[in-house]
């Protein structure tokens, strides 16, 4: 540790105001705070301080996605015909790329606006860069990647002024951008499964994934146990209920992500579901579909464990928590079940809802307020 | 008998070093100083120079804005030096005390015939007055108001902060004189809150409440907020409650002693106990040669709200404890990464919520880079009160006064926000942005 922190003293100057390659302080610093919890003290208020920072929390998020990115590497080898270990590397090397794509652009602007602002490198990126290849088809084109990549987060991110300003969540604004700016290569029955031809991997396979096939037929061919485990096309890390729900676990656990939301989120799609079977309308609910359906096909469970829980852009109050959760998980299934044209509808219901939080979160704070304002009167 | 006023959020951060109940005198110190810095919205100008002879009582400087608040010396002697900072800033003022402290004699008042002016008068003559902290702002009382109730706290939950009932203990005439004293500057009541696990008070006079909860329950300002919350345009009035003994005392004798226990803890102590001392004593004297770790923090106060003071500082007037922890000016690699079993965090993405017994060794290091708030859900829980920090704090940032009056500025000082900065992951320096937002409001009052 000591050699290793002499040789970071000794470049440092370097990339210190001033010096050589001071323009690429905030590059250096990112590096340095990532290697070294740095020696900086307590100068103003409480001289301690807890030891949580936000790189603990955003690699917290990131552990509780493995289950996900694991099970998605599996499943993809799997739904081209592969078993076992195979069906794993073969899912592995197909996300890699994206991973690696989806890092570099986000985190080259992250860095370069850093630079040019004078801030320190904020850490939101470790889990956006992680989530926005695996909520994305199997088959997207790398360059998909990048573009919906840098997308999110100069649009999404950076013109709010950064992590912990941004009104929508990057990864689902990357989403939805490439899935409505190219619209014919993202939608149809081939985006599900991978093209690759290597390991040993059948020819090219194409279908509806389970919730297309709901909304169209009423039924699917995997049982709703496939449905659970994962073993269904869909985008890279959505499909497994299970592994999301070892991630929930984890973050539930270290209170990374709020329980308010979480399950307001499964509440309101569920009431949302129930409501339809009663009244037997719906795309999927006339169709005799079983409501618990709902949370185990598409991206419901996904969005509500891994993007309604994100602190930013969700409500910021507790009240404002289960308001807006409630409503994320009952739009995304009213999408689902009125517009069976587009069933997926969780990442719609997200943004709609990130853009709502500020409102839902004025009307409580208001609430608040008012309550004060009351108590002058009573007092008069 | 009142009910018990229970709180469920807040914290409790247990840390080593914790003083021992015994009581022992402090060795007299050479040098005392009085410090403009442990007042709030004081500007000082001074009435004495180097050189001058002053009694225990006897002004050294005033508040330029209100002249008739005097701050008074706690000792006898000269008056060693006037320590300045930046723009001449007066700092301390340091009095290198006489052997036997000669104390200033005040005419004695009869409480029961005197009128509430000429106890008024008699405080601010004797400097005792600044004891009268106003909320809202958390500033010294404006001796021309009258204010709806006056609260004292008679316990203290900060970490490490000493027990008043050991503190106090020999002290209940002139506490209940103290008290005496309260009920005839306010028209409405003096509110006494005290710990439901503690020994209930026996003062007569006062309202008793009684409060179970984590830290900050034994804040006054969140024990107003339960029992009768400060409204736009009231003023109420809030002392100590060592500081209502030492009242007490100058009414009994007529002399400013301003004797008070005080805990001296932490784990940079070697021997944690509560001493006796005189306000404002040089830290050498209760310290010297008794801490266990020299690269240390000496903090005049608890470690939320207390001033570093430094090994040649002096003990601030008001101060109830002293608190020793390590600085903390080490690299730690990949620290953010690491299990940290001698750390202390409220999040579960560490253990220390599996030992809850366990009492932690923390120091300075503030344990992260600042950043914009992420987790914005997590201050409600360290402030039991109906307020919303994260958005009083963002309406202090932006200067938003309307906002910061609705969202309850009034009822808050820095103390009772403590605990959401010590929690913030953003290390957002809350309790800083907190007071310039009261600045303001109290610039825009004038």
């Amino acid at each position: 540790m000591k050699a290793l922190r002499n040789i970071v003293d000794k470049i440092k100057p370097t990339f210190s105001k001033g010096g050589k390659l001071g323009f690429l302080h905030s590059t250096f610093d990112a590096f340095e705070t990532f290697l070294f919890v740095p020696n900086t003290t307590t100068q103003h208020g409480a001289h301690v301080r807890d030891c949580n920072d936000i790189k603990r929390t955003m690699i917290t998020v990131v552990v509780a996605l493995i289950p996900c990115l694991l099970f998605g590497c599996y499943n993809t080898g799997l739904q081209v015909g592969l078993e076992g270990w195979l069906a794993f590397a073969y899912g592995l090397v197909r996300i890699l790329p994206m991973i690696a794509v989806s890092y570099i652009v986000g985190l080259g602007i992250e860095f370069t606006v850093a630079q040019w602002r004078g801030h320190e490198v904020n850490e939101g990126f470790l889990v956006s860069g992680l989530l926005i290849p695996l909520v994305m088809p199997v088959s997207t084109p790398l360059w998909m990647v990048g573009i919906g990549t840098a997308f999110a987060v100069i649009f999404g991110k950076e013109i709010f002024g950064g992590t912990g300003m941004n009104v929508f969540n990057p990864a689902v604004l990357a989403r939805a951008f490439v899935f409505f700016a190219y619209t014919p290569q993202m939608s149809g029955e081939t985006v599900w499964y991978s093209t690759w031809k290597m390991f040993g991997a059948t020819d090219a396979q194409t279908g509806a994934t389970a919730l297309e096939q709901l909304a169209s037929k009423g039924e699917m061919q995997w049982s709703a146990l496939d449905a659970f485990l994962g073993f269904i096309p869909g985008s890279f890390g959505e499909t497994s209920t299970l592994a999301i729900l070892i991630g929930a676990a984890i973050l539930l656990y270290t209170g990374v992500a709020s329980w308010k939301t979480m399950v307001s989120v499964f509440v309101g799609g569920l009431a949302m579901a129930y409501t339809f079977s009663l009244c037997g309308v719906g795309a999927l609910s006339s169709q005799g579909v079983e409501p618990y359906m709902h949370l185990l096909v598409g991206g419901f469970a996904f969005g509500a464990v891994f993007m309604a829980t994100d602190p930013v852009t969700s409500a910021q109050t507790s009240t404002g928590k289960y308001i807006v959760g409630f409503l994320t998980g009952a739009i995304a299934i009213l999408i689902r079940e009125v517009n069976p044209a587009y069933p997926e509808g969780m990442m719609l219901s997200i943004l709609f809802m990130n853009a709502l939080a500020p409102l839902v979160d004025y009307f409580v704070v208001e609430a608040n307020i008012r309550r004060r304002k009351n108590r002058v009167k009573i007092a008069k | 008998m009142s009910k018990i006023i229970k709180l469920c959020k807040g914290l409790d951060i247990r840390l080593q070093g914790e003083a021992a109940m015994t009581i022992v005198n402090a060795p007299k110190a050479s040098e005392y100083a009085v410090s403009p810095l442990d007042f709030e919205g004081v500007t000082p100008k001074m009435l004495v120079k180097v050189g001058d002879k002053v009694e225990a009582g006897s002004p050294l400087f005033f508040d330029k804005k209100r002249p008739e608040i005097l701050f008074t010396s706690p000792v006898s002697g000269e008056v060693a030096a006037v320590n300045r900072g930046e723009k001449r800033k007066i700092l301390s003022v340091v009095v290198a005390a006489d052997a036997e402290i000669a104390y200033k004699q005040f005419s004695s008042l009869d409480l029961v015939k005197a009128s509430r002016e000429q106890i008024i008068d008699l405080l601010l003559e004797s400097g005792l007055w600044t004891m009268f902290i106003q909320r809202p702002y958390g500033v010294v009382a404006n001796p021309s108001d009258k204010p709806k109730a006056i609260f004292v706290s008679a316990f203290d939950s900060a970490p490490l902060a000493p027990n008043y009932d050991v503190a106090l203990a020999s002290s209940q005439l002139a506490l209940q004189k103290g008290f005496d004293v309260l009920r005839r500057l306010t028209d409405g009541k003096v509110h006494l809150s005290y710990n439901a696990q503690g020994q209930k008070p026996e003062i007569e006079g006062v309202e008793l409440h009684a409060f179970e909860g984590k830290h900050p329950a034994g804040n006054v300002g969140v024990q107003i907020h339960h029992i009768d919350p400060i409204n736009k345009g009231e003023k109420v009035w809030t002392l100590n409650i060592q500081d209502v003994a030492i009242i007490g005392r100058f009414f009994l004798t007529g002399k400013v002693d301003m004797e008070r226990v005080i805990a001296v803890a932490g784990s940079c102590v070697a021997e944690p106990k509560y001493y006796r001392v005189v306000a404002g004593a040089s830290i050498e004297s209760i310290l010297g040669g008794k801490l266990s770790n020299e690269h240390a923090r000496v903090i005049s106060g608890n470690v939320l709200t207390g001033r570093n003071v430094g090994k040649e500082g002096f003990l601030g007037v008001n101060a109830n404890q002293i608190t020793v922890i390590p600085e903390g000016d080490e690299y730690e690699l990949l620290g953010w990464a690491m299990p940290r079993f001698k750390k202390f965090s409220v999040s579960r993405a560490y253990f220390s919520w599996l030992m809850p017994w366990k009492k932690y060794n923390l120091d300075t290091n503030l344990n992260g880079g600042e950043r914009a708030f992420v987790m914005n859900d997590l201050y409600e829980k360290y402030l039991p009160m109906d307020i919303y920090p994260m958005h009083l704090v963002k309406a202090c940032l932006a200067n938003d006064l309307d906002k910061m009056e609705n969202l309850g500025i009034y009822e808050v000082v820095e103390e009772d926000l403590a605990l959401c900065e010590f929690v913030c992951p953003s290390k957002i320096e809350i309790q800083q942005i907190l007071r310039n937002g009261i600045n303001t409001m109290i610039k825009e009052e004038e």
